[in-house]
């Protein structure tokens, strides 16, 4: 289903002979007129100034200065660091959001077993989720910390003696994608409500018809959640692309930029150095690196993502 | 969902065990940063830097708290970060309210094409937007001052615009039209019906914006520079700057800017939740 059928279905005039008011036309306009100034001040011009500042060299003090392709032609060839800044954050978020899919899911579906306490253990686990920024950045590097840290406290427990984390080339992501699944229960929360949403006549008539436990995780489960995983892989992306704060507070990019992120850079390109052309093409090729990654995810969607059957009734 | 009643059966047991086995270690993984947090906030620096690190602080320092608190004009830093957030909050839910009922409950051409656009810029990365947003505002003379983080939210909000859309959807037309049949302006349905019977959706928008604008860093960071204006996140940075070991100061007050938040959640939970499954319903 495409997203114009989707949005057209879901709002409930379908059928072609509706007639238009012209007082409620009128009012409907003046009603997003906000939301429209908005788009258009805040969204739609600055991107194509942005898009147009991405051809200049420009220190905001001194005129601009056109140089045709040559911020792009750094980007990509002469200054290492966007490509291996791009590179560890696709990585990281590569490693960190299917693990937190994964956790979000098993935790859910044990949710979701008749058990008493379900109020409770929601409220735990969803609690690290609403919590973020500078505060649980401080705190994990604490956490991190390699002699005095509660996770090396805790390995030393197993007779394990941990590293040193965030002073360390390759831990330090393996760190982040720790710390970032503190926050696994606010994807919980909603694989849990889709869970709860399942007829359970389907798993009754699995049942009679001999299915074992993974089938029906396989068969029924799965596939009728896959539209909520697929919306969580999709803002997943966006969201854990821009990691940002966590690296700011914590390592400073650090060590030997082995946390350098790709905001990271760009925020000292455009409000350090006050680079501000060569941060604009930054900005413009993160948006389309984020596009792609997004488009790639959507054309993957036809193999897995389960729709139900669409009814023609409208709301 | 199995079959519940008397014969539980030996593995069915065992099964519950395993189940309530996991949570529970689970819930101990997930607790265990915040207690140690608060026990580190209650040790005396000494203790801090032991080896082995105690586990619950041996001697209790509650003087902690004050002293870090006082180190820097925190209260000030709370009520800019209260003032921002409350002009933040109330943009946003008025706003993107007024816009999502001319989105679900009002029939005009043109309609479902400008909501599409609406769903793609949330899927747009604020950074592409930022640095010619940047120069706006500063042409505007409005560096180091709130405006740059408030007036945004007065715009409304796509992702809100989405939530209270979806919400206003699921109402009946037929009470909209029996009120305009009595004599009620469209502008009147909306402010006498929809918006009294959305009270958990607006509830939920409230929340989401408190959690955000209440841990937002980068924005302020970009748009403030006088340390007057700092916002709590802001405070807590140039405090992590300025007493970058004193592990016990740090979690004290990193705990204190914490603790809105989490009141907040215990005592609004079902709105948290609620608004949480309003985004991943479809």
């Amino acid at each position: 289903m495409s997203l114009a059928q989707f949005v057209k279905k879901q709002s409930g005039f379908t059928s072609l002979n509706i007639t238009y008011q012209r007082g409620e036309t009128v009012l409907a306009w003046a009603m997003v007129s906000p939301w429209v100034a908005g788009f258009l001040l805040l969204t739609a011009f600055p991107m194509v100034a942005s898009l147009a500042l991405s051809f200049f060299k420009w220190n905001i003090l001194s005129p601009p200065e056109y140089v045709g392709l040559a911020n792009y032609h750094k980007l990509f060839f002469t200054d290492p660091l966007p490509v291996h800044s791009l590179k560890i954050t696709v990585i990281f978020s590569l490693a960190s959001i299917p693990l937190n899919i994964v956790f979000g899911l098993t935790i859910a579906m044990l949710l979701n077993t008749n058990i008493r306490g379900l109020a409770v253990f929601r409220t735990i686990y969803y609690l690290p989720a609403i919590l973020s920024g500078v505060a649980v950045a401080i705190l994990w590097q604490w956490i991190f910390s390699s002699d005095f840290g509660l996770l090396n406290t805790a390995l030393r427990v197993f007779g394990i003696e941990g590293p040193a984390w965030l002073g360390s080339k390759i831990w330090v992501l393996p760190a982040f994608v720790i710390m970032r699944l503190w926050s696994v229960g606010g994807g919980m929360i909603i694989y849990l409500a889709g869970l709860q949403a399942i007829p359970t006549d389907l798993y009754e008539a699995a049942e009679i018809d001999g299915a074992n436990w993974w089938q029906r995780v396989f068969r029924i489960t799965l596939p009728m959640l896959s539209p909520t995983i697929f919306f969580q892989l999709i803002t997943g992306v966006i969201f854990t692309m821009q990691i940002f704060t966590e690296t700011f507070i914590m390592t400073d990019g650090g060590p030997a930029n082995a946390s350098l992120f790709y905001l990271l850079y760009l925020y000292r390109q455009a409000f350090q150095n006050f680079k501000m052309g060569y941060a604009s093409a930054l900005a413009w090729v993160f948006f389309v690196a984020i596009l792609l990654l997004t488009l790639i995810l959507f054309a993957t969607a036809k193999f897995w993502v389960y729709y139900e059957a669409e009814s023609d009734e409208d709301n | 969902m199995t079959s519940r009643g008397a014969g539980l059966n030996m593995r069915q047991i065992i099964s519950k065990i395993t189940v309530y086995l996991i949570l529970g270690l689970g819930s101990i993984v997930i607790l265990l940063p915040l207690q140690w947090m608060i026990s580190t906030s209650l040790k005396p620096l000494s203790h801090v830097f032991r080896f082995p690190p105690e586990f619950w602080p041996q001697k209790i320092v509650w003087s902690n708290y004050p002293d870090a608190l006082n180190q820097l004009p925190f209260d000030l830093y709370f009520a800019n970060t209260t003032f921002i957030v409350i002009l933040c909050l109330l943009g946003e839910i008025i706003v993107s309210s007024i816009v999502a009922y001319a989105f679900s409950r009002l029939r005009w051409r043109g309609r479902n094409a400008l909501f599409i656009v609406v769903l793609a810029t949330m899927m747009l990365p604020r950074q592409v937007t930022l640095i010619p947003e940047f120069i706006v505002f500063r042409h505007l003379g409005m560096i180091d001052t709130f405006w740059p983080l408030i007036l945004p939210s007065w715009f409304g909000n796509p992702f809100y615009i989405f939530l209270l859309r979806q919400y206003f959807l699921t109402h009946s037309r037929e009470l909209d039209q029996a009120a305009v049949i009595d004599g009620c302006s469209r502008f009147g349905v909306f402010w006498r019906i929809t918006l009294p019977m959305s009270k958990p959706v607006l509830g939920a928008v409230a929340i989401f914006s408190f959690q955000f604008h209440w841990n937002d860093f980068f924005r302020p960071l970009i748009f403030l520079l006088d340390q007057d204006k700092y916002t709590l996140a802001l405070g807590l940075r140039f405090f992590q700057g300025t007493f970058g070991t004193e592990w016990n100061s740090l979690m004290a007050v990193s705990l204190v800017v914490m603790l809105p938040l989490i009141v907040v959640f215990f005592f609004a939970q079902k709105h948290f939740i609620q608004g949480v499954v309003f985004t991943g319903y479809k």
